[in-house]
Protein backbone atom coordinates (compact mmCIF):
# COMPACT_ATOMS: atom_id res chain seq x y z
CA UNK A 1 0.00 0.00 0.00
CA UNK A 2 1.19 3.46 -0.90
CA UNK A 3 2.20 5.73 2.00
CA UNK A 4 0.40 8.95 2.66
CA UNK A 5 1.69 11.80 0.51
CA UNK A 6 3.05 14.80 2.37
CA UNK A 7 1.38 18.04 1.39
CA UNK A 8 2.86 21.32 2.62
CA UNK A 9 0.14 23.90 3.31
CA UNK A 10 1.87 27.27 3.20
CA UNK A 11 0.63 29.12 6.29
CA UNK A 12 0.92 32.83 5.59
CA UNK A 13 -1.26 33.73 8.55
CA UNK A 14 -4.57 34.47 6.84
CA UNK A 15 -7.33 32.41 8.30
CA UNK A 16 -7.54 28.79 9.06
CA UNK A 17 -6.25 25.79 7.17
CA UNK A 18 -7.82 23.22 9.46
CA UNK A 19 -10.78 22.37 7.20
CA UNK A 20 -8.51 21.89 4.22
CA UNK A 21 -6.02 19.83 6.21
CA UNK A 22 -8.83 17.55 7.42
CA UNK A 23 -10.19 17.17 3.90
CA UNK A 24 -6.70 16.28 2.62
CA UNK A 25 -6.39 13.61 5.30
CA UNK A 26 -9.69 12.13 4.08
CA UNK A 27 -8.30 12.22 0.54
CA UNK A 28 -5.32 10.12 1.67
CA UNK A 29 -2.63 12.76 2.20
CA UNK A 30 -0.49 13.76 5.15
CA UNK A 31 -0.89 17.55 5.26
CA UNK A 32 1.57 19.73 7.16
CA UNK A 33 0.61 23.31 7.94
CA UNK A 34 3.90 25.17 7.88
CA UNK A 35 5.76 28.48 7.69
CA UNK A 36 9.06 26.68 7.05
CA UNK A 37 10.38 27.30 3.51
CA UNK A 38 12.37 24.05 3.67
CA UNK A 39 9.19 22.05 4.27
CA UNK A 40 7.43 23.91 1.45
CA UNK A 41 10.41 23.23 -0.82
CA UNK A 42 10.72 19.53 -0.02
CA UNK A 43 7.13 18.24 0.11
CA UNK A 44 5.91 16.34 -2.96
CA UNK A 45 3.09 18.90 -3.23
CA UNK A 46 2.82 22.47 -1.93
CA UNK A 47 -0.57 24.15 -1.56
CA UNK A 48 -1.37 27.84 -1.06
CA UNK A 49 -4.79 28.30 0.50
CA UNK A 50 -6.55 30.50 3.00
CA UNK A 51 -8.77 33.55 2.88
CA UNK A 52 -8.40 37.31 2.90
CA UNK A 53 -6.65 39.69 0.54
CA UNK A 54 -3.98 39.02 -2.06
CA UNK A 55 -1.93 41.87 -0.65
CA UNK A 56 -1.75 40.60 2.94
CA UNK A 57 -1.37 37.01 1.76
CA UNK A 58 1.57 37.91 -0.49
CA UNK A 59 3.15 39.87 2.36
CA UNK A 60 2.66 36.86 4.64
CA UNK A 61 4.38 34.55 2.16
CA UNK A 62 7.31 36.94 1.81
CA UNK A 63 7.68 37.41 5.55
CA UNK A 64 8.53 33.73 5.90
CA UNK A 65 10.45 33.37 2.65
CA UNK A 66 7.74 31.08 1.33
CA UNK A 67 7.42 33.02 -1.92
CA UNK A 68 10.98 32.06 -2.84
CA UNK A 69 10.45 28.42 -1.93
CA UNK A 70 7.35 28.35 -4.13
CA UNK A 71 9.10 30.04 -7.08
CA UNK A 72 11.97 27.58 -6.87
CA UNK A 73 9.56 24.67 -6.89
CA UNK A 74 7.84 25.93 -10.00
CA UNK A 75 11.17 26.65 -11.72
CA UNK A 76 12.13 23.04 -11.01
CA UNK A 77 8.82 21.82 -12.40
CA UNK A 78 7.53 20.59 -9.04
CA UNK A 79 3.80 20.95 -8.35
CA UNK A 80 2.22 23.92 -6.60
CA UNK A 81 -1.54 24.28 -6.22
CA UNK A 82 -3.60 27.29 -5.16
CA UNK A 83 -7.04 27.27 -3.61
CA UNK A 84 -9.34 30.34 -3.59
CA UNK A 85 -7.05 33.28 -2.67
CA UNK A 86 -4.21 30.81 -3.26
CA UNK A 87 -5.23 30.61 -6.92
CA UNK A 88 -5.29 34.40 -7.13
CA UNK A 89 -1.80 34.49 -5.60
CA UNK A 90 -0.43 32.54 -8.57
CA UNK A 91 -1.35 35.48 -10.81
CA UNK A 92 -0.27 39.12 -11.03
CA UNK A 93 -1.79 42.40 -10.00
CA UNK A 94 -5.10 42.37 -8.12
CA UNK A 95 -7.80 45.03 -8.30
CA UNK A 96 -8.13 44.45 -4.58
CA UNK A 97 -4.66 45.92 -4.17
CA UNK A 98 -1.32 44.18 -4.10
CA UNK A 99 0.25 41.65 -6.38
CA UNK A 100 0.47 37.89 -6.43
CA UNK A 101 3.53 35.81 -7.23
CA UNK A 102 3.16 36.37 -10.96
CA UNK A 103 3.79 32.71 -11.74
CA UNK A 104 0.93 32.90 -14.23
CA UNK A 105 0.17 35.92 -16.42
CA UNK A 106 -3.03 37.86 -15.96
CA UNK A 107 -4.80 40.12 -13.50
CA UNK A 108 -7.15 39.40 -10.61
CA UNK A 109 -10.31 41.43 -11.10
CA UNK A 110 -13.34 42.26 -9.02
CA UNK A 111 -16.40 40.32 -10.15
CA UNK A 112 -18.72 42.32 -12.34
CA UNK A 113 -22.05 41.01 -11.11
CA UNK A 114 -25.07 42.37 -9.32
CA UNK A 115 -24.37 40.17 -6.28
CA UNK A 116 -20.84 40.16 -4.91
CA UNK A 117 -19.45 38.12 -3.14
CA UNK A 118 -20.25 35.20 -5.43
CA UNK A 119 -21.41 33.01 -2.57
CA UNK A 120 -22.77 29.51 -2.76
CA UNK A 121 -22.91 26.40 -4.93
CA UNK A 122 -22.39 26.78 -8.64
CA UNK A 123 -21.98 24.39 -11.55
CA UNK A 124 -18.56 23.66 -13.04
CA UNK A 125 -18.42 23.73 -16.81
CA UNK A 126 -15.23 22.19 -18.14
CA UNK A 127 -13.55 24.10 -20.95
CA UNK A 128 -10.95 21.40 -21.61
CA UNK A 129 -9.68 18.15 -20.17
CA UNK A 130 -8.19 18.54 -16.74
CA UNK A 131 -6.46 16.33 -14.21
CA UNK A 132 -7.95 18.11 -11.19
CA UNK A 133 -11.50 18.19 -12.46
CA UNK A 134 -11.73 14.64 -13.73
CA UNK A 135 -15.18 13.32 -12.91
CA UNK A 136 -16.62 16.63 -11.68
CA UNK A 137 -17.64 18.37 -14.91
CA UNK A 138 -21.19 19.57 -14.29
CA UNK A 139 -20.92 19.14 -10.52
CA UNK A 140 -21.88 21.86 -8.04
CA UNK A 141 -19.08 23.17 -5.84
CA UNK A 142 -18.90 25.95 -3.25
CA UNK A 143 -17.64 29.44 -4.04
CA UNK A 144 -17.11 32.41 -1.69
CA UNK A 145 -15.16 35.19 -3.40
CA UNK A 146 -15.35 38.74 -4.71
CA UNK A 147 -12.33 38.63 -7.04
CA UNK A 148 -11.37 36.22 -9.79
CA UNK A 149 -8.39 35.48 -12.02
CA UNK A 150 -8.38 36.39 -15.71
CA UNK A 151 -5.55 34.39 -17.30
CA UNK A 152 -3.80 36.25 -20.12
CA UNK A 153 -3.92 32.92 -21.95
CA UNK A 154 -7.58 31.88 -21.72
CA UNK A 155 -6.57 28.32 -22.55
CA UNK A 156 -5.14 27.97 -19.03
CA UNK A 157 -8.68 27.82 -17.67
CA UNK A 158 -9.98 24.29 -17.26
CA UNK A 159 -13.47 25.25 -16.09
CA UNK A 160 -15.72 28.25 -15.64
CA UNK A 161 -18.93 28.99 -13.78
CA UNK A 162 -21.74 31.36 -14.65
CA UNK A 163 -22.16 34.28 -12.29
CA UNK A 164 -23.75 36.86 -14.57
CA UNK A 165 -20.98 36.05 -17.02
CA UNK A 166 -18.20 33.50 -17.16
CA UNK A 167 -15.90 33.31 -14.14
CA UNK A 168 -12.74 31.20 -14.19
CA UNK A 169 -13.18 28.35 -11.71
CA UNK A 170 -9.95 26.40 -12.26
CA UNK A 171 -6.63 26.59 -14.11
CA UNK A 172 -3.82 24.18 -14.96
CA UNK A 173 -0.45 24.90 -16.50
CA UNK A 174 2.40 22.43 -16.15
CA UNK A 175 3.37 22.22 -12.47
CA UNK A 176 0.78 24.86 -11.51
CA UNK A 177 -2.88 24.27 -10.78
CA UNK A 178 -5.56 26.07 -8.89
CA UNK A 179 -9.25 26.25 -8.13
CA UNK A 180 -11.33 29.28 -7.15
CA UNK A 181 -13.88 27.20 -5.24
CA UNK A 182 -13.39 25.48 -1.89
CA UNK A 183 -12.94 21.73 -2.41
CA UNK A 184 -12.84 21.22 1.37
CA UNK A 185 -16.35 22.68 1.55
CA UNK A 186 -17.77 21.12 -1.60
CA UNK A 187 -19.05 17.77 -0.33
CA UNK A 188 -18.38 14.74 -2.57
CA UNK A 189 -17.26 16.65 -5.69
CA UNK A 190 -14.76 18.57 -3.55
CA UNK A 191 -13.36 15.34 -2.14
CA UNK A 192 -12.94 14.07 -5.68
CA UNK A 193 -11.01 17.21 -6.66
CA UNK A 194 -8.61 16.73 -3.74
CA UNK A 195 -8.05 13.08 -4.68
CA UNK A 196 -7.41 14.22 -8.25
CA UNK A 197 -5.01 16.86 -6.93
CA UNK A 198 -2.93 14.22 -5.17
CA UNK A 199 -2.88 12.03 -8.26
CA UNK A 200 -1.90 15.02 -10.41
CA UNK A 201 0.98 15.93 -8.10
CA UNK A 202 2.36 12.39 -8.24
CA UNK A 203 2.39 12.50 -12.02
CA UNK A 204 3.48 16.14 -12.41
CA UNK B 1 -25.97 30.35 -12.04
CA UNK B 2 -25.36 30.27 -8.31
CA UNK B 3 -27.86 28.00 -6.58
CA UNK B 4 -30.32 29.15 -3.95
CA UNK B 5 -29.28 27.92 -0.52
CA UNK B 6 -31.28 26.20 2.20
CA UNK B 7 -29.57 26.67 5.55
CA UNK B 8 -30.61 24.85 8.74
CA UNK B 9 -29.78 26.76 11.92
CA UNK B 10 -28.78 24.89 15.08
CA UNK B 11 -29.17 26.58 18.45
CA UNK B 12 -26.32 25.54 20.71
CA UNK B 13 -25.86 26.25 24.42
CA UNK B 14 -22.78 25.17 26.31
CA UNK B 15 -21.83 22.90 23.45
CA UNK B 16 -25.18 21.09 23.10
CA UNK B 17 -28.11 21.48 20.75
CA UNK B 18 -30.69 22.89 23.10
CA UNK B 19 -33.97 23.49 21.37
CA UNK B 20 -35.91 23.08 18.23
CA UNK B 21 -35.37 19.36 18.37
CA UNK B 22 -38.06 17.21 19.88
CA UNK B 23 -37.12 14.94 22.72
CA UNK B 24 -36.72 11.72 20.74
CA UNK B 25 -34.64 13.38 18.07
CA UNK B 26 -32.46 15.05 20.66
CA UNK B 27 -31.69 11.71 22.20
CA UNK B 28 -31.12 10.11 18.86
CA UNK B 29 -28.98 12.86 17.33
CA UNK B 30 -26.78 13.70 20.25
CA UNK B 31 -24.61 16.70 19.81
CA UNK B 32 -24.25 19.59 17.34
CA UNK B 33 -21.65 18.21 14.95
CA UNK B 34 -23.47 14.88 14.61
CA UNK B 35 -26.73 16.67 13.88
CA UNK B 36 -24.93 18.98 11.47
CA UNK B 37 -23.37 16.02 9.65
CA UNK B 38 -26.81 14.47 9.33
CA UNK B 39 -28.24 17.65 7.81
CA UNK B 40 -25.27 17.77 5.49
CA UNK B 41 -26.05 14.23 4.30
CA UNK B 42 -29.67 15.25 3.79
CA UNK B 43 -28.64 18.04 1.42
CA UNK B 44 -28.21 21.16 3.56
CA UNK B 45 -26.27 23.71 1.52
CA UNK B 46 -24.73 25.40 4.54
CA UNK B 47 -25.25 25.41 8.28
CA UNK B 48 -25.41 27.99 11.03
CA UNK B 49 -24.38 27.25 14.61
CA UNK B 50 -25.95 29.87 16.84
CA UNK B 51 -24.49 29.94 20.33
CA UNK B 52 -27.29 30.93 22.71
CA UNK B 53 -25.36 30.17 25.87
CA UNK B 54 -26.68 32.44 28.60
CA UNK B 55 -23.49 32.82 30.60
CA UNK B 56 -20.02 33.99 29.75
CA UNK B 57 -18.54 30.94 31.46
CA UNK B 58 -20.52 28.69 29.14
CA UNK B 59 -19.00 30.15 25.96
CA UNK B 60 -15.93 27.97 25.89
CA UNK B 61 -17.52 24.83 24.43
CA UNK B 62 -18.66 26.52 21.21
CA UNK B 63 -15.04 26.80 20.07
CA UNK B 64 -14.62 23.08 20.53
CA UNK B 65 -17.82 22.47 18.55
CA UNK B 66 -16.60 24.77 15.75
CA UNK B 67 -13.19 23.10 15.59
CA UNK B 68 -14.77 19.65 15.30
CA UNK B 69 -17.26 20.93 12.73
CA UNK B 70 -14.32 22.27 10.70
CA UNK B 71 -12.71 18.84 10.78
CA UNK B 72 -15.77 16.77 10.06
CA UNK B 73 -18.14 18.77 7.86
CA UNK B 74 -17.76 18.98 4.09
CA UNK B 75 -20.13 21.92 3.61
CA UNK B 76 -19.64 25.53 4.77
CA UNK B 77 -20.85 26.77 8.11
CA UNK B 78 -21.31 30.02 9.97
CA UNK B 79 -20.80 30.58 13.69
CA UNK B 80 -22.85 33.22 15.45
CA UNK B 81 -24.36 34.25 18.74
CA UNK B 82 -22.69 35.94 21.66
CA UNK B 83 -20.00 37.70 19.63
CA UNK B 84 -19.24 40.88 21.56
CA UNK B 85 -15.84 41.87 20.19
CA UNK B 86 -13.48 41.36 17.26
CA UNK B 87 -11.55 38.87 19.39
CA UNK B 88 -14.62 36.59 19.75
CA UNK B 89 -15.18 36.58 16.01
CA UNK B 90 -11.51 35.98 15.30
CA UNK B 91 -11.45 33.03 17.71
CA UNK B 92 -14.37 31.42 15.86
CA UNK B 93 -12.79 31.98 12.44
CA UNK B 94 -9.42 30.68 13.60
CA UNK B 95 -11.18 27.65 15.08
CA UNK B 96 -12.37 26.88 11.55
CA UNK B 97 -15.72 28.61 10.99
CA UNK B 98 -16.09 29.64 7.35
CA UNK B 99 -18.02 32.74 8.39
CA UNK B 100 -19.12 34.56 11.52
CA UNK B 101 -22.52 36.18 12.00
CA UNK B 102 -22.35 39.31 14.13
CA UNK B 103 -25.47 40.96 15.41
CA UNK B 104 -25.62 43.52 18.24
CA UNK B 105 -21.86 44.02 18.52
CA UNK B 106 -21.72 45.12 14.88
CA UNK B 107 -24.63 47.52 15.39
CA UNK B 108 -22.94 49.00 18.45
CA UNK B 109 -19.49 49.06 16.87
CA UNK B 110 -19.68 48.91 13.06
CA UNK B 111 -15.89 49.21 12.73
CA UNK B 112 -15.78 45.53 13.79
CA UNK B 113 -17.06 44.58 10.36
CA UNK B 114 -14.27 46.51 8.67
CA UNK B 115 -11.59 44.99 10.88
CA UNK B 116 -12.77 41.43 10.26
CA UNK B 117 -13.26 41.94 6.54
CA UNK B 118 -9.72 43.32 6.35
CA UNK B 119 -8.29 40.28 8.04
CA UNK B 120 -10.47 37.44 6.70
CA UNK B 121 -12.21 38.94 3.66
CA UNK B 122 -15.80 40.14 3.36
CA UNK B 123 -16.98 36.66 2.41
CA UNK B 124 -16.30 35.58 6.02
CA UNK B 125 -18.31 38.40 7.61
CA UNK B 126 -22.09 38.09 7.96
CA UNK B 127 -24.02 40.94 9.52
CA UNK B 128 -27.06 39.54 11.35
CA UNK B 129 -29.94 41.98 11.63
CA UNK B 130 -33.08 41.37 13.69
CA UNK B 131 -36.00 43.56 12.73
CA UNK B 132 -39.49 44.28 14.01
CA UNK B 133 -41.77 46.43 11.89
CA UNK B 134 -38.73 47.27 9.78
CA UNK B 135 -36.80 48.62 12.77
CA UNK B 136 -33.56 47.13 14.09
CA UNK B 137 -34.06 45.37 17.43
CA UNK B 138 -31.47 43.72 19.67
CA UNK B 139 -31.44 41.69 22.88
CA UNK B 140 -33.61 38.92 21.43
CA UNK B 141 -36.01 41.50 20.08
CA UNK B 142 -36.61 43.24 23.38
CA UNK B 143 -34.75 46.45 22.59
CA UNK B 144 -35.79 48.67 19.65
CA UNK B 145 -32.85 50.65 18.33
CA UNK B 146 -34.50 53.49 16.46
CA UNK B 147 -33.00 52.72 13.06
CA UNK B 148 -34.42 51.24 9.89
CA UNK B 149 -33.06 47.79 9.14
CA UNK B 150 -32.66 48.73 5.47
CA UNK B 151 -30.53 51.69 6.43
CA UNK B 152 -28.35 49.66 8.79
CA UNK B 153 -27.94 46.88 6.21
CA UNK B 154 -26.61 49.41 3.71
CA UNK B 155 -24.10 50.76 6.21
CA UNK B 156 -23.04 47.26 7.32
CA UNK B 157 -22.20 46.36 3.72
CA UNK B 158 -20.30 49.62 3.24
CA UNK B 159 -18.35 48.72 6.37
CA UNK B 160 -17.35 45.31 5.05
CA UNK B 161 -20.12 42.77 5.62
CA UNK B 162 -20.24 40.26 2.75
CA UNK B 163 -23.68 38.90 3.54
CA UNK B 164 -26.80 39.97 5.46
CA UNK B 165 -28.72 37.52 7.64
CA UNK B 166 -32.08 39.23 8.00
CA UNK B 167 -34.41 37.90 10.69
CA UNK B 168 -37.93 39.18 11.09
CA UNK B 169 -38.73 38.96 14.79
CA UNK B 170 -42.42 39.45 13.91
CA UNK B 171 -42.44 36.39 11.69
CA UNK B 172 -40.05 34.22 13.73
CA UNK B 173 -41.74 31.08 14.99
CA UNK B 174 -45.05 31.82 13.24
CA UNK B 175 -44.46 29.46 10.29
CA UNK B 176 -46.52 31.88 8.24
CA UNK B 177 -43.72 32.90 5.91
CA UNK B 178 -40.74 35.27 5.81
CA UNK B 179 -41.20 39.03 5.92
CA UNK B 180 -41.11 39.45 2.16
CA UNK B 181 -41.52 43.19 2.04
CA UNK B 182 -38.55 43.77 4.32
CA UNK B 183 -36.50 41.11 2.54
CA UNK B 184 -37.16 42.77 -0.81
CA UNK B 185 -36.23 46.19 0.52
CA UNK B 186 -32.93 44.97 1.97
CA UNK B 187 -32.15 43.00 -1.20
CA UNK B 188 -32.67 46.16 -3.23
CA UNK B 189 -30.53 48.25 -0.88
CA UNK B 190 -27.39 46.10 -0.91
CA UNK B 191 -25.39 44.17 -3.50
CA UNK B 192 -24.29 41.34 -1.20
CA UNK B 193 -26.34 38.15 -0.76
CA UNK B 194 -29.24 38.31 1.68
CA UNK B 195 -30.35 35.33 3.78
CA UNK B 196 -34.03 35.45 4.75
CA UNK B 197 -34.80 34.21 8.25
CA UNK B 198 -37.81 33.87 10.50
CA UNK B 199 -41.16 32.38 9.62
CA UNK B 200 -40.46 29.38 7.40
CA UNK B 201 -43.33 26.88 7.44
CA UNK B 202 -43.12 25.23 4.04
CA UNK B 203 -41.42 25.17 0.66
CA UNK B 204 -43.72 27.91 -0.65
CA UNK B 205 -42.29 30.29 1.96
CA UNK B 206 -38.72 29.64 0.85
CA UNK B 207 -39.81 30.09 -2.76
CA UNK B 208 -41.39 33.42 -1.86
CA UNK B 209 -38.17 34.55 -0.17
CA UNK B 210 -36.16 33.59 -3.28
CA UNK B 211 -38.67 35.45 -5.45
CA UNK B 212 -38.15 38.48 -3.20
CA UNK B 213 -34.47 38.28 -4.10
CA UNK B 214 -33.01 36.37 -1.14
CA UNK B 215 -30.07 34.16 -2.13
CA UNK B 216 -30.67 31.83 0.79
CA UNK B 217 -33.25 30.92 3.40
CA UNK B 218 -32.68 29.91 6.99
CA UNK B 219 -34.83 27.16 8.43
CA UNK B 220 -35.04 25.77 11.93
CA UNK B 221 -38.03 24.13 13.58
CA UNK B 222 -39.48 22.62 10.41
CA UNK B 223 -36.42 20.44 9.90
CA UNK B 224 -35.54 19.90 13.54
CA UNK B 225 -38.91 18.23 14.03
CA UNK B 226 -38.39 15.99 11.05
CA UNK B 227 -34.97 16.08 9.33
CA UNK B 228 -36.32 14.11 6.36
CA UNK B 229 -38.27 17.27 5.53
CA UNK B 230 -35.03 18.81 4.27
CA UNK B 231 -34.61 16.79 1.06
CA UNK B 232 -38.36 17.08 0.48
CA UNK B 233 -38.14 20.86 0.72
CA UNK B 234 -35.29 20.98 -1.76
CA UNK B 235 -37.11 18.69 -4.16
CA UNK B 236 -40.24 20.84 -3.93
CA UNK B 237 -38.21 23.99 -4.59
CA UNK B 238 -36.48 22.40 -7.56
CA UNK B 239 -39.86 21.28 -8.87
CA UNK B 240 -41.01 24.91 -8.57
CA UNK B 241 -38.12 25.95 -10.81
CA UNK B 242 -35.59 27.22 -8.24
CA UNK B 243 -31.97 26.26 -8.91
CA UNK B 244 -30.90 23.83 -6.19
CA UNK B 245 -27.57 22.16 -5.58
CA UNK B 246 -27.49 18.56 -6.80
Amino acid sequence: MRGRERVALADYGAGNLRSLASALVRAGAEPVVTVDPAVVADAPLAVIAGVGHVESAAAGLERHGLDRALRERVAAGRPVAGICVGLQLLFGESEEGGEGLGLLAGPVRRLRAGRVPHMGWNTLEATRTSALLEGVDGADVYFAHSFAVEPADPALATATVDHEGRVVAAVEDGPLAGVQFHPERSAAPGARVLENLLRWSRSA
Amino acid sequence: MVKKRVIPCLDVAEGRVVKGVNFENLREMGEPVELAARYSELGADELVFLDITATLEGRGPILEVIARAADELTIPFTAGGGITAVADARDLLLAGADKVAINRAAFDEPAMLTALAGEFGSQAVVCAIDARGGEVVTHAGRRPRGRYAVDWAREAVDRGAGEILLTSIDADGTRSGYDLDLTRRVVDAVEVPVIASGGAGGAEHLADAFAAGAEAALIASIVHERPARLPELKAELEEAGWPMRR
